[in-house]
């Protein structure tokens, strides 16, 4: 993975002492609160329910394993020694004082990292797929570039006050898993017809109150104009979006009131200036931060092992953990594993100190110290040995790490909701504990097989509600906690937006709404058919016809 | 105390400052001035400085004076004399377009001063309209931030192209001067430095 040189580090070396004396001018009462807000939000400091909450980023989902000791030890000294992983690849602490933040900072210096840009109206952490550089179906390993591009990004003084956050997702795979419909500049990366890396540009997509799956902007462009056409666009956006209204602020807003059309022109005017600026890509600098990418030294070993396979089918319970958690390699004798964060009845994406330690110990010690953060929430060691695979199952079990439940239902995407949130209109947390004890059955939960249930707290979608296949949001109805559901939203190539399904429910009817929605499927579903495809073959008139069966049949009687 | 800060040659200074700053007159109209008013102004044309207010603006008969775009564009020939003398600089609100000043005076460098007046530090079209200035427009005179101007933007001000800042007067300029040198390698290109990191150092 990327080493820092003496340019990256004396950069977060300066900013911990500039934030250090920002927050020391804050205290002595120099910097207002309205002053000091974006100062720390731009360090990934919010002001939460009980305490400050600290986002600290993780470039494109990437730690190794000194980098994820360091996370569990500031846990422990910092906060309740546990913290939380996001849907956008970083971690947060939920319980630092907002004292202490200039050390945390200071000692995730001393291991490469920072809370830059974390959040704020600027633009955030880049996002990938969390295979990027294994997967089979991967044409462009989208790393370099994306660490190209969060340099470039790193306090880029023309965009440190944008009207609203902004959020940049690249992928190099066919099959597309960094979800780059749903962000503000979404680069997908290709081959072109003369297998020059080449990009494909979306827009002005975003989930939040308003979801809009972004539009392409550019079908190809050379990757050397990567920065100087993000700066078009960012231009554009600087000086046009508007900042009256925060829910009307993002760029997704501006590209519908101005029309793809009439932005890409403008965009395309601003580009003719800025092409070929000095922020235009060198090969050189490509092959430098490439060179942190390359492969790993891999041995060479057979499509099959022995071991393994024995081990599978032995041990039912290693082979039903295997098959959630193995993923394709390109690499012969290798897989990527996934490590659930998602064990029944525990917070989604939360790992304590001593997890995120043994987690650090089975990187280093089966995955050449390196893993990646998943958007998903879970944690993945990229690069493991299928005959190290029984071991590593043995150890991550015995940390509450091995629920083999990676791409079913129980794998809730989840937002910290309103248990910690202070915009939340519901809480989350306990919604995804109670869903996941209502599918407590392995046997079961492998029958319904793909499913993803993704949960917000409030319409600002933290949770990625709108693109689950089952969708869940907090809402507020006279001071008391509703959740309304969608059906039929999806990330991936066939992106789309969830459809609601009718009135919202309470907190306790939310478990059996799953399970008819899921019976629904078991009895309708053909073959192999995973739900989101039943879903969109039947429409949503089947399932909601058996949700509010009950519900409808109350009403009639009482009419009656 | 002055609280201008003058950046020459990379060494900061507090500054007297020469200009006279030239408000318009409070409108009597319900102006809206928010932000995001560029997008309006395209699909409405609609205004947001009044004639009265551009016939009503006080410019001193002497001296140097700072002009708001408005009644720059409207009074031109009034100030025409004192453009000649270098005693005419022009300020725009953030939302205000270059367009506009560049199609009243074709030639930017006959200004001595252009100022962006920025009324919530947080509103960062500051930065993209200093950056064209100096990139697009080619202007290579004083470029001054005016209005809410705080410390902690001063280093991005600094490297989208502005040379002087007016400090807002309740807090200490002195001590701002230290962050206009926040950071002392900054990756990308910008205006004060048109190289990023990766073109300046072999690294
Ligand atoms: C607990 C404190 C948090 C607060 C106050 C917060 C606040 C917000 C707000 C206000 C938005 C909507 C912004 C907009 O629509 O422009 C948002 C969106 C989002 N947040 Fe959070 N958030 C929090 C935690 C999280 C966590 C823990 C995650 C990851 C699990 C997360 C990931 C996201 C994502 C993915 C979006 C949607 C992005 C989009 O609109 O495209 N946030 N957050
Ligand atoms: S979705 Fe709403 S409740 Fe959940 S974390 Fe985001 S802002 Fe808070």
């Amino acid at each position: 993975m990327y080493k820092y040189d003496e340019i990256d580090q004396s950069l977060v070396d300066e900013r911990v002492a500039q934030y250090r004396d920002q927050t020391k001018r804050y205290l002595a009462g120099e910097l207002s609160d309205e002053e000091f807000r974006p100062l720390r939000l731009q360090n990934g400091l919010y002001i939460q329910r009980h305490a400050p909450m600290l986002r600290i980023a993780v470039p494109y989902g990437m730690l190794s394993s000194k980098q994820l000791h360091k996370l569990a030890d500031i846990a422990s000294q910092y906060d309740k020694a546990y913290g939380h992983f996001s849907t956008r690849q970083n971690m947060q602490l939920n319980w630092p004082l907002l004292e202490d933040v200039p050390d945390i900072l200071a000692e995730l210096a001393k291991v490469e990292m920072h809370a830059i840009q974390t959040s704020g109206n600027c633009i955030r952490n880049i996002t990938t797929d969390q295979f990027a550089g294994v997967a089979p179906d991967e044409v462009v390993d989208p790393r370099a570039m994306a660490e190209v591009m969060r340099q470039w990004s790193t306090f880029h003084p023309e965009f440190a006050l944008l009207p609203r956050k902004f959020k940049i997702a690249v992928s190099g795979t066919k099959q597309d898993r960094a979800i780059v419909q749903a962000h503000d500049i979404g680069m997908e990366f290709y081959l072109d017809a003369q297998q020059q890396l080449a990009i494909k540009v979306w827009v002005g997509g975003g989930l939040g109150r308003t979801p809009i799956l972004g539009t392409v902007i550019r079908e190809h462009l050379e990757w050397q104009h990567a920065l100087t056409y993000c700066e078009a666009i960012v231009r554009v956006y600087n000086l046009h979006g508007r900042r009256d209204n925060a829910y009307k602020a993002r760029i997704k807003i501006l590209v519908k009131a101005l029309g793809i059309d009439e932005f890409k022109r403008q965009v395309e005017d601003e580009w003719a200036h800025l092409k070929d600026a000095p922020n235009t890509i060198t090969e050189a600098e490509l092959a430098r931060v490439a060179q942190h990418f390359e492969p790993m030294p891999y041995e060479v070993l057979a499509q099959h092992d022995a071991s393994y396979d024995a081990a599978t089918a032995s041990n039912p319970a290693f082979a039903a953990w295997a098959k959630r958690s193995l993923h394709a390699h390109k690499i012969p004798g290798y897989r990527a594993v996934t490590l659930s964060l998602k064990t029944h009845g525990q917070a989604p994406g939360d790992a304590s100190s001593e997890q995120m330690h043994a987690v650090a110990d089975l990187a280093a010690q089966y995955s050449f110290g390196e893993l990646r953060v998943s958007h998903e929430q879970n944690l993945i060691l990229a690069d493991v040995k299928l005959s190290d695979a029984f071991a590593l199952w043995e150890k991550a079990r015995a940390q509450g790490l091995a629920s083999p439940n990676v791409g079913l239902l129980t794998d809730i995407i989840c937002c910290p909701g309103g248990d910690f949130c202070s915009l939340a209109n519901a809480k989350s947390i306990p919604i995804a504990q109670a869903i996941q004890m209502q599918f407590d059955n392995l046997d079961y939960l492998h029958d319904i097989g793909e499913l993803e249930l993704n949960i917000s707290g409030c319409m600002n979608a933290c949770g990625h509600h709108h693109i689950g296949h089952i969708g869940i949001l907090g809402i507020d109805k006279d001071g008391s906690e509703w959740y309304q559901v969608t059906l039929g939203g999806s990330q991936g190539n066939q992106a789309s937006l969830g459809t609601v399904i009718g009135p919202s429910f309470s907190a306790e009817e939310m478990p059996q709404v799953v399970e008819k929605l899921i019976s629904v499927y078991l009895s309708e579903r053909n073959g192999e058919e995973r739900f989101i495809d039943t879903v969109r073959r039947l429409g949503i008139a089947p399932f909601k016809a058996h949700v509010y069966a009950d519900k409808n049949a109350a009403k009639a009687e009482g009419i009656a | 105390m002055s609280h201008l800060i003058s950046l020459q040659a990379g060494v900061a200074n507090i500054a007297e400052d020469a200009w006279q700053f030239v408000a318009l007159p409070p409108s009597q109209q319900e102006v809206r001035k928010q932000a995001g008013k560029v997008v309006l102004f395209k699909l409405t044309g609609e205004q947001t400085v009044t004639p009265e207010q551009i016939a009503g603006t006080l410019i001193p008969a002497n001296g140097k004076v700072l002009v708001p775009l408005t009644v720059f564009i409207a009074r031109k020939t009034e100030l025409q004399a004192r453009l000649d003398q270098q005693e005419v600089g022009v300020w725009l609100d953030t939302h205000e377009s270059l367009t506009d000043l560049n199609q009243a005076q074709a030639d930017l460098n006959a200004l001595p001063i252009i100022a962006v007046h920025v009324e919530r530090f947080a509103d960062g079209r500051i930065f993209s309209l200093g950056t064209l200035l100096r990139s697009r427009y080619g202007f290579k005179n004083e470029l001054r931030a005016v209005g809410d101007v705080l410390r902690d933007q001063l280093f991005f001000l600094k490297r989208s192209g502005f040379n002087s800042f007016a400090m807002r007067t309740d807090r200490s300029a002195t001590e701002a001067i230290a962050s206009l040198n926040d950071f002392s390698q900054p990756y990308q290109g910008a205006v004060d430095e048109a190289r990023p990191a990766f073109r300046r150092y072999n690294r």
